[in-house]
């Protein structure tokens, strides 16, 4: 037999339970982006592989030197990541085999998703999709657990493993610094012939459309990154079809927040659902002769 | 180090009146710490061979761990930014916490359902869950950038929509939770009668309590990897991920209950009552029922999924093959359990139990670790040091589950508590 003392325990756990999950569901509610966040677009026709992006992005974020100068074109032979161990800069850019056997350069950096995967991930909001378009990264909050590397679907965020005391997660931030200070990051600012521009996603969305309805022989009819994942501030547009220029193939148009929205609203139904159901068997299991309740003392009866 | 006889003869050697605290003091070490002997006599029942083996790799892997403290991560592990997991969260985490369920699990038999029949092994399950639960954040501390900073999910700053902010509050609640559980055990122990009142009368709630908690994170621990669609193989991602999870570790944790069992009726025989000892047979061929059910609903919800997400095309490639092992020996083992159950044979039922375990570690390390980024052309699954530092840690728990048993009364009753089914 349950008894009151049980009863209020029970109600005092379910209580405190369902306002934990409440946070939960309330925090896997739909991004409704700011219209006049920022965004970044790459010509992909334009780009002349000249790698002075890499430098520039290097020196803006005082990042160390790279494992070969900047201008050192035999990197193209692999296909690199944006990891600073690795290239020594937030962004890398690839060579691919165009279609009329000239080579086509692809920047390769993090594509400040509209709803980004790692944000979703950071179980203390370390990363955030910020007002301004930059998805950032709190320092001094991160606990270093490594989830928003393995969520992120473009294999952006680079951990530092061979730090102990202060290991950080590096990405491009959009040089989100040098935004506010009214810059333009220092990527575009660099490029020689305007295969990187920047500015609100909206305004770059038209003008990559406006593009490629203009030169409809020179472009691929898509802008990748204005659904991909939900939409991302990093758009690109191309000749070579996308999937020949590393890009992900699978990466669909759901926003990651959704993909594991269902199972956080279970929290509430199950924190709930459990006491009153497991409460009912056990005052259904838990049987008693008639009378003895009020003879015997409570400690002595509860557990038989 | 087992060799001791009669507890109640030992419990009141010295009359406490007569002697000064420092005897006092040395007393209660002798008797609580050191199995009733002498400080050099106890110290020189621990060498043994085995002892002197298991001390060894456990220095090499504190080595390790220290390098890692000292170096960074990629001093030990080969964890790289396309696979940023490797061995310890796949083991300590992913493989570890399902077994743990065996707190819960057995937990809610006892105490909700009132099923006597388990009430020999609950406090052993509780044991098993807490120290599951214990090195499983052990391991996560050893893998987190910041470990100084593991409390920040619950009080500094909330990821609300992340699953693993979901986990990192469930499972520090419950870790609490079985802690608490396993206080009759430890104030029994130390003598302390009215503590131990008081943690029985929390037990109702917090068995449920437990239950809310283990149905959520059981399940988030596979719905982490709900968010990496691409990179999950899809005979594995399915959205069903999280309740395949929660199903499959009610298997994991009867497995455990079965095989440990069996290993504390050879290895605990002198720290295991009479009643005990009488009882895990019939507990095993119980527990070997329920486990088929179990698995069989298992087996069917995973392969509906497959159906589910039309990914049955992938069968034909090496990653297919390998996929049907995984699966083959999921649908052998409710069958042997079944059959075992049938013939009434305990041995049958004890090695299925050894080969679900087998699955189910097989299950999470194909999730986590070996088919995880199975489109990188070039991957690097774990360092030899990651292994040895995750032998050492297993060889910890398994020292301080030792420790435990053969001194608090986990695998009998306290002989100043009878039969009061705690």
């Amino acid at each position: 037999m349950i008894n009151r003392r049980d009863l209020v325990k029970i109600g005092v756990t379910a209580v405190a339970a369902s306002v934990l999950g409440a946070g939960n569901v309330l925090g896997s509610t739909d991004f409704e982006g700011n219209p006049e966040r920022l965004g970044m677009l790459t010509d992909t026709t334009r780009c002349i592989g000249c790698r002075r992006c890499e430098a520039a992005c290097n020196k803006a974020n005082n990042l160390p030197a790279p494992k070969t100068s900047f201008e050192d074109t035999s990197v193209f032979e692999e296909e690199r990541r944006p990891y600073v161990a690795d290239v020594g800069s937030y962004t890398a850019v690839n060579r691919f085999d165009g279609e009329d056997g000239k080579p086509v350069y692809r920047k390769v950096q993090c594509m400040h998703c509209d709803e980004p995967a790692c944000v979703t991930a950071c179980p203390v909001a370390a990363l955030t999709k910020s007002e301004e378009g930059p998805v950032v990264w709190d320092q001094s909050i991160c606990i270093g657990c490594r989830y928003c590397i393995t969520a992120c679907p473009f294999y952006v965020p680079a951990f530092e493993y061979s730090s102990a005391f202060d290991p950080k997660i590096q990405k491009c931030f959009m040089c989100n610094q040098r935004i506010k200070d009214g810059l333009v990051p220092a990527c575009a600012e660099a490029c020689p012939v305007e295969a990187i521009q920047f500015g609100k996603k909206k305004d770059l969305l038209k003008m990559a459309k406006l593009r490629i309805w203009d030169s409809p022989d020179k472009y691929v009819d898509h802008v990748y990154g204005e659904t991909e994942a939900g939409g991302t501030g990093w758009m690109y547009i191309s000749k070579l079809a996308f999937e020949k220029m590393g890009f992900p193939e699978n990466i669909g148009t759901t926003s990651f927040p959704k993909l594991t929205k269902d199972f956080l609203s279970m929290v509430n139904l199950t924190l709930v659902t459990w006491p009153a159901l497991l409460g009912g068997f056990y005052m259904a299991s838990h049987k008693k002769p008639h009378g003895e309740h009020d003879e015997k003392p409570e400690e002595e009866i509860k557990h038989e | 180090m087992n060799e001791f006889g009669d507890e109640s003869a030992k419990r009141h050697i010295y009359p406490t009146d007569e002697l000064t605290g420092a005897e006092i003091i040395s007393y209660w070490f002798r008797d609580k710490i050191f199995l009733g002997l002498p400080f050099k006599e106890y110290m020189r029942t621990l060498i043994t061979p085995l002892n002197i083996a298991a001390g060894i790799v456990v220095m090499a892997g504190l080595y390790l761990i220290l390098m890692r403290f000292i170096f960074g991560l990629d001093q030990i592990t080969e964890a790289s930014n396309e696979q940023p997991w490797g061995l310890f969260l796949t083991w300590g985490l992913f493989s570890g916490v399902p077994f743990s369920g065996c707190g819960f699990v057995v937990g809610t038999g006892v105490y909700i359902f009132a099923l006597k029949r388990y009430q020999p092994i609950v406090k052993n399950a509780i044991l098993l869950g807490f120290l599951g639960y214990l090195f499983a954040v052990i391991f996560l501390m050893i893998d987190l950038g910041r470990p100084w900073r593991i409390y920040y999910p619950m009080i500094i700053s909330f990821g609300t929509a992340s699953v693993m902010f979901l986990v990192a509050w469930h499972v520090a609640l419950y870790l609490t939770v079985q802690l608490f559980e396993f206080c009759p055990s430890i104030f029994a122990w130390l003598n302390q009668k009215y503590l131990r009142k008081l943690a029985v009368s929390a037990t109702l709630g917090l068995t449920i309590f437990g239950v809310m908690l283990s149905t959520l994170h059981q399940s988030a621990l596979n719905a982490m990897f709900l968010l990496a669609p691409g990179k999950v193989h899809p005979l594995w991602y399915t959205s069903y991920l999280p309740w395949l999870a929660f199903i499959s570790a009610i298997g994991a944790a009867m497995a455990l209950m079965i095989v440990v069992s069996k290993l504390t009726t050879i290895y605990f025989r002198n720290r295991a009552s009479p009643e005990y000892l009488a009882s895990i047979d019939d507990i095993t061929i119980g527990l070997g029922k329920a486990s088929a059910f179990v698995l069989f609903t298992y087996l069917g919800m995973r392969l509906i999924s497959i159906t589910h997400e039309g990914s049955w095309g992938y069968l034909n490639s090496p990653i297919g093959y390998w996929f049907l092992v995984e699966i083959g020996l999921f649908a052998i083992v409710p069958l042997t359990y079944y059959y075992g159950v049938l013939k009434k044979n305990v041995k049958i039922i004890q090695v299925t139990g050894v080969f679900t375990m087998i699955a189910i570690i097989l299950n999470r390390f194909n999730l986590t670790l070996i088919t995880f980024n199975y489109q990188l052309p070039h991957r690097e699954l774990f360092f030899w040091k990651e292994a040895l530092v995750v032998i050492s840690v297993i060889i910890i728990e398994i020292l301080l589950y030792r420790w435990i048993v053969n001194r608090m009364p986990v695998l009998r009753d306290h002989p100043d508590f009878p039969n009061d089914g705690h």
